[in-house]
C-alpha cells in the first residue's frame, strides 16, 4: 500500500458541505437513514461502504441528480433544496465517465464552458490549460470514442474541473481500471487534488483506495454512516466490529472486562490479562463478556532467543501463507480453538516457519480494540 | 407523460375500432350504410354453423400452420449458421442480405411467385427446357401449396431473425462447457444449444403464425379457389357483399382463434422451458 | 458447417429468386412474362411515363409515407423515451398494446379503421390511410429508437446536466445527435412500410389510390405486366437504396454510442 502520510497536509475545518439528517427511500427500501455529516473545504473525503450501502445516493443527492424525503444539504451555508444540479457549485465524476462519445476531446473537456462570457481564444486556452494538468496535453483534437479507459477518465477530470467547482464528486472513478493504472491514478488524484485545493468526494468500495487517498473517510452501512474519522484512526480504532471487519484484517478474541481502581481490564483469551485505555474502547462498556480485536501486524512471532518487548503469549502455527515480501501465519493460542493471523514481513536469512511449529507471540496492550 | 401522446393514438386508432368491430360483430345489416343496431347473436352463429366458413376458418388455420412449421424448420439452420458459422465482424451483413427482400414491395413479391409457378412460368418453361418435364405441372398454382410457398417465402425474416438473437445471446463457454464434460457436437446441441434458442422459435412460431392467417394478397392474387383463406372472405362481406357484421363476426372469431392459439403456444413454451430445470 | 453454408446460399437464391426475375421480365420485349426471354428493351420502362393514373398513384404514396414516417417516428420518440427511461404503472401493458399492430393481421386493423370511419360519417382518403400506416408504423419506429435510446449512458444526459446545459439543451446537444442515426433509420423504416403496404390502403385509400392499390388493379390486365415488372424493378431498387442508407445510419449509430452491433433492424 503506498501510503501517502497525512500528517504534512493542511487539515481544513470550515464546513462547506453540511448535511443535516438525510433521509431517502424508494418505496420500502430506505436508501439512506438520518445522514448527518459536514465536509470541509479543499478536503479530500471519502464515501466508502460495500454495494447498496447509499454511497453512491448520497453523492448523487450532493450533486442534486436524488431529491431527498427529509433533512437538508448546505454548500457554503445556502440551501440546496430548490437548486438543480446545472445550478449547484459541484461537478462530477462518472463511474462511466460518460464521455459524449460524438465530440472531440476538446468539445468534452470545453462542454461546460459554452454559456460563459469567455472569448472563443480564453475558452480554448482553458481547455488546453485543463488537459496539460492532467496530463493529455495534445489530445484535443481526438475522437473520443479513440481513448482508452484511462485517457477517458482524465478528459472526465479536466471536464469536471475546467468549470472551477467547489466540490468535485468522483463517483467509483477508478473501478474500471485495472490494477497498476488504478494505483497510478490514485496518486494523481491526489497530487491534482492538492494542486487545485477544492473539496474532492469520492465514492468507493475498495478500503485501501480510501485509506490511501482520504483527509477523511465516512464508512457507510445500510444507509447510515457507521464511522467517520481520519485513515489512521478508522484503521486503528474502529468504532464496531462491522466497521473493523470491512476495514483491512482484524483478528477477535473473546474476553470478559472488569475494572480495577478505575481501569479497564480485560481477561484476552489466549493473550492473558490487559489494560485498556479509553480511546481503546467505547464509553460506558459494561463489565463482562466482551470481544477484543487487534491487527495482524500488532503481533510478532518470536524467533528462538527473542524476547517479548512487551507481553508474551504461546501457540502452534496452523497455516503458513507466504506472499513474498511477507508471510501470514494463521496460530493457534493456547486455549483458543479459533487462529488468528500475524503478518511478518520477511528477512532475508531468516527462516518462514512452518506448520505445526510451537512459538512464542509478542504483543500489546496497546493495540487492542474492545467492541461490546 | 411521455408515453401519453402515443398511447393515446393507439388506443383512439386501436381500442376504439377493435371496440367498434366488436360491437358491430352484434348487429345486423339492413341497408347499404343501415345497421339494425339491437344486439344479436345470429352472425356467430351463422359463422360457424355455415360449411363455408367453418371450411374457411379451418383452410387458414392449416395453411397458416403450414407456413409456420416450414418456415422456421427452413429458418433454423439459416439462422444457427449466421450466428455460429459466420464471423462477428460479417454477420450484420448477412442478417442485411435477410431482410432486403423482405422491404421490397410484397404486392410485386407475391406476383412473381405467379410467374415463376404459373403454368407457362419460369419454373415448368424452366424445367421444359431442360427436358425434365413434357408437360407443365399443375400442382404448383392456384392451391394451398403456392400460397405456402409464397407465405414462407415472405416471412423467412421474420422466423429468421428471432432465432439468430435467441442463438447470438447463447454464452459460447455454456458449449465448451458441455463439450469440456463430454458431450458431443450432437448432444450438446441438443441439450444446450436448442433448449436456450427455445424462447426465439416460440417467438418466431408466433410472429410468423398470426400475421399468415389474416393474410389477404397471396391467397387472393396466388392460392385460387382452393387456396383463399379467411382474410378473402373478410373483405367480401365488408366490400362486396355489404355484410359487415357478419364480417366483423368473422374478424373477431379469427382474432380469438388466433388469441387461444398463441396463449396456449406460449403456455406450452413457457411450461417446456420452465421444466428445464427439472429435467435430467 | 460447410454443409450448413451451402444451404445458406441455397435459401439466400431462394430469397432473391423473385428479386432477380424482376429486371429479367422488365428488359425483356415479349409482353408475355415467362420463359424463354425474347430481345432486350427499354420501353416498358418509357411506357411508364404515359400513365398518368400511375403518377398520380405515386405522388399519393409517398406524401401518405412521408406524412405517415414523421408521425409514427415522432410517436416513437415519445414510447421509446418513455420506456427506456421511466418505470410507470401499467408501463408492461400500454407497451403491449401499442405494439400490438406488430402481430396484430393487418385485415382487422383495416376493417376495424374502416368500420369506425364509415359509423362516424367521415369519408375515407389519404389522411385514413396516414391514420392506419402511423399506427402499424410506430412499432417499428419504437423498436428501432427504443435499442437507440437503450444504448445511450443516461450518465451522459447527467454529465450534461451537471456541467450547466438545462434539460432542454441537454436534449438538443447531446440526446438528439447521439439518436439522430436511430430516429433517420426510423423515419426510413416506416417511409417504406408505408410505401409498400396494400390492405389498409386498400381498405381506407378512398378516390385515390395508392402505389400497391393502383398496382393491385393493374395486375389484373395482361397487357400492362410488363409495365408493372419495369415499375417493380424501380421500386426495388428505390427500397435497396433507401435500406441501404438506413442501415448506414444505424450502424453509425451504433458506433458513435460506443457500442456492439448487435444485427438487423427488427
Amino acid at each position: 500500500m503506498t501510503q501517502i502520510s497525512t500528517a504534512n497536509r493542511v487539515k481544513p475545518t470550515k464546513p462547506l458541505i453540511e448535511m443535516r439528517d438525510i433521509s431517502k427511500h424508494y418505496g420500502d427500501y430506505h436508501a439512506l437513514c438520518g445522514i448527518t455529516l459536514d465536509i470541509h473545504e479543499g478536503e479530500f473525503f471519502s464515501l466508502l461502504g460495500p454495494s447498496g450501502c447509499g454511497k453512491t445516493t448520497l453523492l448523487r443527492v450532493i450533486a442534486g441528480f436524488e431529491g431527498i424525503d427529509s433533512g437538508a444539504v448546505l454548500i457554503s451555508h445556502q440551501d440546496m433544496a430548490r437548486v438543480p444540479a446545472n445550478k449547484r457549485p459541484t461537478n462530477m465524476v462518472f463511474q462511466s465517465y460518460a464521455i459524449f462519445p460524438h465530440l472531440s476531446v476538446a468539445q468534452n473537456v470545453g462542454f461546460g464552458l459554452r454559456k460563459s462570457t469567455m472569448s472563443k481564444a480564453q475558452k480554448e486556452a482553458a481547455v488546453a490549460e485543463a488537459l496539460e494538468m492532467v496530463g493529455l496535453k495534445g489530445y484535443g483534437a481526438r475522437a473520443a470514442h479513440a481513448l482508452s479507459g484511462g485517457q477517458r477518465q482524465r478528459v472526465a477530470l479536466a471536464r469536471a474541473l475546467i468549470l472551477k467547482p467547489k466540490v468535485l464528486l468522483l463517483d467509483e472513478p477508478l473501478s474500471a481500471l485495472d490494477r497498476k493504472m488504478r494505483e497510478q491514478m490514485q496518486v494523481e488524484l491526489i497530487r491534482l487534488q492538492r494542486q487545485v485545493g477544492i473539496t474532492f468526494i469520492l465514492v468507493t468500495h475498495d478500503q485501501e483506495e480510501a485509506l490511501v487517498m482520504s483527509d477523511r473517510i465516512a464508512v457507510m452501512f445500510e444507509g447510515e454512516i457507521a464511522q467517520c474519522d481520519d485513515p489512521e484512526i478508522l484503521y486503528r480504532r474502529p468504532k464496531s466490529k462491522r466497521v473493523a471487519d470491512f476495514i483491512g484484517v482484524m483478528n477477535f478474541l473473546p474476553a470478559t472486562l472488569h475494572s480495577h481502581a478505575g481501569t479497564i481490564i480485560a481477561d484476552v483469551a489466549g493473550l492473558g490479562e490487559a489494560e485498556i485505555a479509553a480511546d481503546q474502547c467505547p464509553a460506558g462498556i459494561p463489565e463482562g463478556d466482551a470481544l477484543v480485536g487487534f491487527r495482524p501486524e500488532t503481533l510478532t512471532l518470536l524467533y528462538d532467543g527473542q524476547t517479548a518487548t512487551q507481553r508474551e503469549a504461546a501457540g502452534v502455527i496452523s497455516e503458513v501463507v507466504y506472499y513474498g515480501d511477507m508471510t501470514y501465519y494463521d496460530v493457534t493460542l493456547v486455549g483458543v480453538s479459533k487462529p488468528v493471523r500475524i503478518s511478518m514481513r520477511n528477512v532475508f536469512g531468516r527462516d518462514v516457519l512452518a506448520v505445526g511449529d510451537a512459538t512464542r507471540v509478542s504483543w500489546s496492550a496497546g493495540a487492542l480494540v474492545v467492541f461490546p | 407523460m411521455l408515453i401519453s401522446p402515443t398511447a393515446l393514438y393507439a388506443l383512439a386508432l386501436l381500442a376504439i375500432p377493435l371496440g367498434a368491430i366488436v360491437l358491430i360483430s352484434f348487429w345486423t345489416q339492413t341497408g347499404v350504410r343501415d345497421f339494425d343496431t339491437t344486439l344479436t347473436g345470429a352472425n356467430y352463429v351463422e359463422a360457424l354453423s355455415d360449411p363455408i366458413y367453418r371450411a374457411l376458418m379451418f383452410r387458414s388455420l392449416r395453411i397458416a400452420g403450414l407456413v409456420t412449421l416450414v418456415t422456421v424448420l427452413a429458418a433454423f439452420p439459416i439462422a444457427y449458421f449466421v450466428s455460429f458459422g459466420v464471423p462477428a465482424q460479417k454477420k450484420s451483413l448477412w442478417i442485411f442480405l435477410i431482410t432486403i427482400p423482405f422491404w421490397t414491395s410484397y404486392l410485386i413479391r407475391v406476383f412473381l411467385w405467379k410467374v415463376i409457378l404459373g403454368y407457362n412460368g419460369v419454373f415448368n418453361s424452366g424445367l421444359k427446357v431442360l427436358g425434365v418435364i413434357d408437360q407443365p405441372l399443375t400442382f404448383l398454382l392456384y392451391n394451398a401449396n403456392s400460397v405456402v410457398i409464397t407465405l414462407a417465402h415472405a416471412y423467412a425474416p421474420f422466423a429468421i431473425l428471432p432465432i439468430f438473437v435467441a442463438l447470438e445471446k447463447i454464452d459460447r463457454s455454456l458449449l465448451e462447457a458441455a463439450r469440456d464434460l463430454g458431450e458431443n457436437r450432437v448432444m450438446t446441441f441438443l441439450r444446450v444449444t436448442l433448449p436456450l434458442a427455445a424462447p426465439g422459435v416460440i417467438a418466431a412460431v408466433l410472429i410468423v403464425f398470426i400475421p399468415t392467417i389474416g393474410d389477404y394478397v397471396t391467397p387472393e392474387l396466388i392460392g385460387g379457389p382452393g387456396g383463399t383463406m379467411i382474410a378473402n372472405m373478410i373483405q367480401a362481406q365488408f366490400l362486396r357483399l355489404n355484410n359487415a357484421p357478419l364480417g366483423a363476426a368473422l374478424a373477431v372469431l379469427a382474432m380469438l382463434i388466433v388469441s387461444v392459439i398463441a396463449v396456449a403456444f406460449l403456455v406450452l413454451g413457457s411450461r417446456a422451458s420452465g421444466a428445464k430445470g427439472t429435467r435430467k | 458447417m460447410k454443409g450448413l453454408k451451402l444451404y445458406a446460399i441455397l435459401y439466400l437464391i431462394f430469397l432473391y429468386a423473385p428479386i432477380f426475375l424482376l429486371p429479367l421480365f422488365a428488359f425483356n420485349s415479349s409482353t408475355i412474362i415467362a420463359f424463354p426471354l425474347q430481345s432486350f428493351t427499354t420501353q416498358w420502362f418509357s411506357a411508364l411515363a404515359d400513365i398518368p393514373e400511375m403518377h398520380k398513384a405515386v405522388l399519393n404514396s409517398l406524401r401518405i409515407a412521408a406524412t405517415s414516417a414523421v408521425l409514427a417516428t415522432s410517436f416513437g420518440i415519445f414510447a421509446a423515451m418513455a420506456s427506456t427511461r421511466y418505470r410507470f404503472p401499467a408501463q408492461k401493458g400500454l407497451m403491449g398494446f401499442i405494439m400490438l399492430p406488430l402481430v396484430l393481421p393487418e385485415i382487422i386493423v383495416a376493417v376495424s379503421l374502416l368500420v369506425v370511419i364509415v359509423n362516424a360519417g367521415f369519408s375515407t382518403g389519404a389522411w385514413s390511410v396516414i391514420a392506419g400506416h402511423t399506427l402499424i408504423c410506430t412499432p417499428f419506429a419504437i423498436a428501432i429508437l427504443q435499442s437507440a435510446f437503450a444504448s445511450l449512458d443516461p450518465a451522459l444526459e447527467e454529465a450534461a446536466f451537471d456541467l450547466g446545459e438545462t434539460p432542454a439543451s441537454t436534449f438538443r446537444l447531446v440526446t438528439l445527435p447521439l439518436v439522430m442515426p436511430g430516429i433517420i433509420s426510423a423515419l426510413l423504416i416506416s417511409f417504406t412500410i408505408s410505401m409498400d403496404e396494400f390492405i389498409i390502403a386498400f381498405f381506407l385509400t378512398g378516390a385515390d389510390p395508392t402505389l400497391p392499390v393502383y398496382l393491385f388493379s393493374m395486375l389484373r390486365f395482361p397487357k400492362l405486366l410488363p409495365a408493372v415488372m419495369a415499375l417493380g424493378t424501380l421500386l426495388v431498387l428505390a427500397s435497396v437504396v433507401l435500406l441501404t442508407i438506413a442501415e448506414y445510419f444505424r450502424r453509425r449509430g451504433i458506433k458513435r454510442a460506443g457500442a456492439k452491433d448487435t444485427g438487423g433492424f427488427l
